[in-house]
Order: structure tokens, then sequence, then C-alpha cells
């Protein structure tokens, strides 16, 4: 393979790169399966000279655990404890589709009041996968301290959620129709009702103001600092063209200087009630990724302080037979994910469990960018990019 | 020329931040001496109540990983009332829940029409062999005792 | 005393100091670190955990030694070797006091620099010889850095040389006590915050740390070592961190002395006095490691090349100016 290394093309190496041709061949390097900073187990096959890439091609499917197989053989209610397990950074977001989806073909109006709590623990788990980027993002460009500062911050969020639904990462807390009511079905009179318990409201307050505080000492932190603005800016630049073209969502979408956010458009959830801005980059490059999402964080705290003040009351769940059959039919329901725009199609024939269930993941697409833009880049760009991206490989690979 | 004007206050505060939680408290929980208190809606283990089990086998069914083996028997009991038909009773021989299977997902509890499995935040139950993770029934009696009281609501 | 024995003397307490001065900034940077970021450390090991540098020691010492099968088996073993040579090498002429040095040498900062460049050999062997893709980057990336910092080390030096009029490394610090003033307040703080970071870079710490970008390459051109191989690399790494800032506290902060004490008690608090320094500015490096990114490699060579060398070069023109001139 020749290498000619042509000094217009390249804006990453500094000015004085030489025009020089050589005959050698290029090294091919397996960045993964098992690396540090692929955030699981994806393959990158690289080609590369020195410390230049010339194609990076990824191979996927390491972690295929076959959810669209499981979904044809599970109930309903199965369904919902499975799939929160698709993107395990954010539990609750992932089902927030699925399910309504289901109540999309059954017709059924959710009450107002769990409306408020799906979009309360939506919310927090947007925080929450925001959290576990922060801290992880810096890791790879090499501030080994931001990590702690996030896991801390990310505890106390996660602290709340497993208050109200008991589970951590894997809430199962949704039902069709609403919120799960309670635990246990059977006619005793103390029953444990799964509302919210009792000084959640003045937690959750305490615990955004802190939240919103320790957004700013990471911005002073990682964010002011010299080293990793250098590291970050003009890097892996991606044009809004080429991101809508190639199905990018999500806070990259938004970096990228396009304003499209699901949360406003569409009304799974009661957005429209609430005063948010939605955070957009100029550039396109990877410090505007990590600045769109901590200023997410910041928006999502804000949400939940809105959110806390206004829940009203009412039923839990709407009146739901106790063994679901979804009518015939078909329908496609997406959700803002924290990673990105996350869909369900569901097709239904009438039995206790979908005939197909296709999902739409936020983070496959979103690196199907990746060959496009770690043309020419050096390694340790190349990890700057990929981290920036921010994707779980069990979205990726389902 | 890289962009390197002289901005020093960028890293200098970066720098003092770090410096001043080295004063601070630190958050670890020291594990084996101190434990976490979880809240009490943690799902650590399930509890049954054998009395108001009636082996209708519906938490079995539901199970997504189907972790949960119940076998029954109908005993006759004597009648309510002298002279009338005597009644049948289901009564309980194996239920086991194969916690090395078990999802932590919590739909066994939420169908059972007669509440008879509880949840409880207890997590300390780790074994060195994976057999020994499958809980019968005395072993789930037991942790009824750790089952929490309701706790009072938001409103 | 007999020239053998004096000589004996001499290696059993360098023999002896440079690991526990190894260990002890173990210590610091470790629980240090720990503290940083709201986490207690190792706890159980000793009093309060201070004791695990020894743990460490013995498990390194206790593992298997396993060696690639397609390394290049005498140059893999000598590598770390050559590291190790050159850091104790430089414990020869840094002074206690004025008479508890090793050899007081005439040309003592020509040989500090002499030697302390010896340790890109070891890196760059270290990497070539593992037969692995990613420490050969490692090994790259280290000797191209390791180059492109000797020159600011020495041009940052040679300000002092001119001020102090002498190589020696006590007659600088005596110099410096004629001044009254230490040379980082007397003219040569430029000079100070260029040896810093060249040190830094020269020592492959983070904001530096390319060859062994720990995210990326997996530890560099270190990955294919284990047991007492990775343990000398290991000590070397911090005995380097405490030359280099005891160095820097000789050239630049005054040594050993310090101006209220008497002098004919120098020999008892030289000692503490330099440890003391060497300390805090090890304390300091450890600060900024733990709160900056890394440097591309691209960004590194541009900071030595296009920054640091003109500011080290404008120094001793300076320096020599104000030296004529006043």
């Amino acid at each position: 393979m020749t290498t000619t290394i042509d000094p217009e093309n390249l804006p990453f190496i500094s000015e004085t790169s030489v025009s020089v041709e050589i005959e050698t061949e290029g090294m091919t390097l397996n960045i993964g399966p098992q690396h540090p900073s692929t955030h699981g187990v994806l393959r990158l096959v690289a080609k590369v000279d020195g410390e230049q890439i010339f194609n990076v091609e990824p191979v996927l499917g390491y972690m295929h655990r076959g959810y669209e197989k499981l979904a044809e053989v599970r109930t309903y209610p199965q369904i919902t404890t499975l799939v929160n397990r698709i993107d395990w950074v954010s539990g609750f977001s992932n089902e927030i589709p699925f399910i309504a989806a289901t109540e999309k073909l059954m017709e059924v109006e959710v009450p107002e009041r769990a409306k408020y709590i799906r979009l309360i623990l939506t919310e927090m788990a947007r925080i929450a996968s925001h959290f576990v980027f922060n801290g992880a993002y810096p890791l790879e460009i090499g501030a080994l301290t931001p990590l702690f500062y996030a896991m801390e911050d990310r505890e106390r969020v996660l602290d709340l959620i497993e208050s109200v639904t008991g589970g951590r990462f894997h809430p199962n807390f949704n039902r069709i129709g609403g919120v799960k009511p309670a635990a246990g079905a059977g006619p005793a009179t103390k029953k444990d009702i799964q509302d919210l318990p009792a000084g959640f409201y003045q937690e959750t307050r305490d615990s955004m103001e802190t939240i919103l505080k320790a957004c700013d000492k990471f911005e002073d932190l990682v964010g002011g600092n010299e080293v990793f603005i250098a590291r970050t800016k003009n890097i892996g630049v991606l044009p809004s063209e080429v991101a809508s073209a190639y199905g990018v969502s999500g806070p990259i979408l938004r970096a990228s200087g396009v304003k499209f956010d699901l949360r406003s458009t569409t009304d799974y959830l009661p957005y429209k009630d609430f005063d948010y801005e939605i955070p957009t980059g100029e550039n396109g490059d990877c410090y505007d990724r990590w600045f769109v999402r901590l200023q997410e964080i910041r928006e999502s705290a804000k949400i939940v302080l809105q959110a806390i003040d206004a829940v009203p009351s009412g039923p839990l769940q709407a009146k739901v037979p106790k063994i679901i059959k979804v009518p015939e039919g078909e329908c496609y329901v997406r959700a803002e994910n924290p990673k990105g725009e996350m869909g369900y199609h569901l097709i239904s024939e009438g039995g206790l469990g979908p005939y197909r269930l296709k999902i739409r993941t936020a983070s496959f697409s979103n690196i199907s960018v990746l060959p496009w833009l770690l043309e020419g880049v050096l390694i340790p760009d190349l990890l700057a990019i990929m981290g920036s991206f921010d994707f779980v490989l069990g979205d990726v690979d389902r | 020329m890289p962009k390197f004007k002289l901005r020093i206050p960028g890293f200098l505060k970066g720098m003092l931040i770090v410096f001043l939680n080295l004063f601070k408290k630190n958050v670890t929980v020291n594990y084996p001496f101190e434990k976490e208190k979880l809240t009490p809606r943690a799902r650590g283990v399930i509890a049954l109540d054998e009395e108001a089990c009636t082996s209708c086998m519906l938490c079995a069914r539901q199970c997504p990983d189907w972790c949960i083996y119940i076998e029954g028997h109908k005993e006759l009991q004597p009648p309510s009332r002298p002279g009338g038909r005597e009644r049948s009773r289901a009564v309980l021989d194996r239920f086991d829940i194969d916690y090395a299977l078990c999802m932590y997902c919590g739909i066994c509890v939420e169908v059972c029409p007669f509440d008879a499995l509880f949840w409880s935040p207890d997590y300390e139950y780790s074994e060195y062999k994976m057999t020994s993770l499958l809980h019968d029934k005395e072993k789930l009696n037991e942790w009824m005792e750790t089952v929490p009281e309701i706790q009072p609501l938001e409103n | 005393m007999s020239f053998g024995l004096e000589l004996a003397i001499k290696v059993g307490v360098i023999a002896a100091i440079a690991p526990a001065m190894a260990l002890a900034l173990t210590i610091i940077e470790i629980k240090g670190s720990a503290y940083m970021q709201r986490r207690p450390g190792p706890l159980h090991v000793g009093l309060r955990g201070l004791i695990f540098p020894i743990a460490e020691v013995i498990k390194f010492i206790q593992k298997e030694d396993i060696i690639p099968t397609k390394a290049d088996k005498s140059v893999f073993k000598w590598a770390p070797a050559y590291i190790f040579i050159s850091v104790f090498g430089l414990f020869v002429i840094i002074p206690a006091s004025p008479t508890l040095i090793v050899r007081d040498l005439e040309l003592g900062v020509f040989y500090l620099m002499a030697i302390s460049s010896f340790s890109t050999i070891g890196v760059l062997t270290a990497g070539w010889s593992s037969a692995n893709k990613y420490s050969m980057m490692g090994g790259l990336r280290a000797a191209a850095q390791l180059i492109a910092y000797e020159l600011p080390l020495i041009l940052a030096v040679i300000g002092v040389v001119i001020q102090a009029e002498t190589m020696s490394l006590v007659g600088i610090v005596e110099a410096q006590k004629e001044w009254g003033v230490p040379f980082v307040i007397a003219g040569q703080g430029v000079a100070f915050v260029i040896f810093m970071v060249a040190a830094t870079a020269e020592m492959m710490r983070v904001p530096f740390d390319m060859p062994i970008g720990e995210s990326e390459l997996v530890s560099g051109f270190l990955t294919e070592y284990s047991g007492i191989r990775f343990l000398l690399f290991y000590i070397s790494e911090y005995i380097n961190l405490f030359v280099m800032c005891a160095i820097a506290s000789t050239l630049f902060l005054g040594g050993y002395h310090i101006p209220l004490l008497p002098v004919e008690w120098v020999n008892f608090y030289g000692p503490l006095v330099l440890i003391g320094k060497t300390f805090a500015l090890a304390a300091i490096l450890i600060l900024i490691r733990w709160s900056f990114p890394r440097f591309r490699e691209d960004q590194l060579q541009n900071i030595a090349w296009k920054i640091l060398i003109p500011l080290s070069l404008a120094n001793i023109l300076v320096t020599a100016v104000m030296k004529v001139v006043f």
C-alpha cells in the first residue's frame, strides 16, 4: 500500500508535516474487543500508518443477546423487565417507548400522576447516564479525578430512583396503563402501594441543588482546563448534514447544530408543561458534545425541580385487564433516550406477547458515522472522538 | 501554534478544586465494617409466607426465567360446620426460588393474588457454591423476618 | 578512612535511602490521590494502611516471570536495568549538606544531564523488544518525547549556572546563600517553571504520559512486564521523581540551606531541609498529575520545540545580560 501524506487534507497534524512518498505497508491494529476505552466489547479494525489512521471498520456483535427473539416468546409484562437491560446505564428510559407503544395499540389513557412520575424518573435516568459520561470521558482523555466526583453525584440520583422503584439500574416500574401500583395483587388490607415514599420531594430538591452545583464544579475542573480544550476543540467535527444523513440522534446531533429534541416534538410524556431549553453546539466537535451533555444535566435538574412541585394526585394505573392481550396492529413509538432516539416497532397479532418487536437503538446508528469521522486522525484523537459519542455496547448490539 | 495564550486561571481553578477536596470527608462505605442501609423498597431477596400460598402457580408461570419450582398436594380438612362437605386445602411440598437465575424483576411478588411473597432489602446471601443459591421453603420463610414495615407515602 | 570503606558506606547509605524515599513518595501519591478523590485508599494493610508499599513489593516479588515468546530475550531483560542504573547514578551529586555528598563533582550539572538522558535507551528497548504492537507504539512515542524534552531541561539549568558561576551543586547552593534569596526569586523563576515542566515530561507523568497512555495503550511500553521487572520500572519512576525534585530544589530553591538556622549545625538539619523541599515539590507534581488530562503527542512536541526552547533561550540571554551589567 503506498502511503502519501498530503499536507492539505490533514487538519490535525501540525503544520510542519512533510510530503514524502514512501512505499510502506500500513499496520493493521486491532483496537478491542478488550480495551480500556471502548465502552464494552467493540472491535475496531484500524489500518494505521505510524500514528495516523487510514480507515476504521467497526466489527459489532460481540454482545448480541437476542432481544428481539426473546421478545417473541415472552409476555408483555415480562418484556418490560427485560427491556431495561438494553442501555444499562439509564435503565428507566428504555421501558418508556415500549410501554407507550403497547398503550397506543390498546388505546389506554394513562392517568396524569403516572405520567408525571414517569417524567421525573426518566429525567433522573438521563442525569445518571450523563454523569457516567462526564466521569468516563475525562478518564479517556487522561484526567483521573472527575470520575470519582461524577460517581458520587450519580449515587444520589440512583438512591432516589431506588427509593421509589426498588432497583437502581433496572427499575421495572412501568406497567401498561401507568406505573406499578402495588407490590402484590391480593386483597390484603395493608398492601405496599408503590407510590412516592415520604420525604421524596424534599430529598429530590436537595439532590438537584447539589447536582446543579456539581455541574459548575465540572465546568471548572474539566471544561476550563487548557489541556482538555486543546484535546477536544476542533477534533472530530461532524457537520450537521452528515449527521442527519447517517441517522445520528441525541446529544451528538444537537452538538452539530441541529436543534431537534423529541421531547418537544412528540408527546409521549408531558414535557410541554415545563420550561426548559434545548442546548445546542456550534461546531460539532468533541468539546461541544461534552458541553451539550453537561448542559442537559442542568436542564434535567431544572425540569425535575419544576415537576416535583406539580405532581397531580390520582390513580397510578389505568384500568387494564389482568391478562393483557394487545389487539392486532402495529405501531412505532420513539422517545428521547439519553443516548439518542430509541424506538420500538411493535407488531401484534392479538396474543399474549408481540409477534415482532423491532428495537431501534440510538448507539447503533450513532456509531455508523465513525468510519466517516475517523479518517486521517491520530490514535489519541480516535479515542477522544469515540469517547465523546457515548455509546454503550448493550445499546449497539442488543 | 497551539492555543496557549496565558489564560492561567483555567487549570489553576481545577487544581484548586482538587486540592480542596483533599480535606473533605471521604464518602466510601467501608464495607465489611460498615454496612450500607438500603431503602425499604430495595429488591434484595424474596420472602415467602407459607400460610398464604395456595400453589396457584401464577408466580412460577409468570417468571421470565422460570426460576420458581413449586410442588404441592391437596389435603382434606374437617368441614367448617358439622354435617357439611369436607374442604380441601392446598399444601405446599416444595417452593424453591433459584437465586442464580432470578432477575429480581418482581413479577412474582406483583402477580401473587394472595400476597404470599414479599420483598426484603437484605443482600448478603452470597455462597461459595452455585447450588446453594437455591433457597428452599424453610429459608424463604426465614427471610420473612427481614421484610420491613410498610412505609408512609408522600401524600 | 580508607577509600574502600568510605565508598562502601556511601553506597550502603544510598541503597538504603533511595528505596525508602521511593516508598515514602508512593505513600504520598496513592494516599494523597485517594483523599483527593474522596475515598480512603489502602486501609487494611498496616496502621491505617500506611505500610502498603511493602505489601506491594512483596506482591511483585512473588509473581511469575513471564517473557513473551517472540520477544527479544536479552534486550527484554536488560531494559529495566538501564533506567534503574541511570536514576541511581543521579544520587551521586545531590548535596544533603556541604559535606554529606557522595562526590562533589566540579561538573555536577553536566554529569546530571548526561546521566539522566541515559534512561531513554531503556524505554525504547523496552517498547521495541516486547513483540507487541501497542508496546512498540508506546516506546516510539516515549523516545520522541524524551529526546524533545532534554533540551529545555538543559537550557533551563544553564541560566542557573551562569548566575552562580559554577557547575558544582554545592557551589550553586553556596551562591544562593550569598545572594540571600533562592534563585527562583532572584531571577530564575521562568527557568524554574521550564525545568519543572521538562522534568515532568522526562518522568513521563501526566500531563505528559502519552507513552504510558493508560486508557489507550494499556500501559504502553510497560505492557509485557510483570513481576520483579515491573517492580524495577515502578521503583525507578518514583526514585526519578525524588531525584528530579531534589535537583530542582537544590538548583532553584536553595537546597539544604535555610536562612535563619546556624551554619554549624548544617550537617543535621541539611538533609531534613532538603527532604522537606523535595517532598513539597513532589506534592505539587502529584497534585498536577491528578487534575490534568494528558496531551496528545504532537501537542507535546509543539510545547517542547515551539514554546519551551525559545523561552529557555530567552532566559539564558536575559540572565547573561543581567550578569554582565550588574
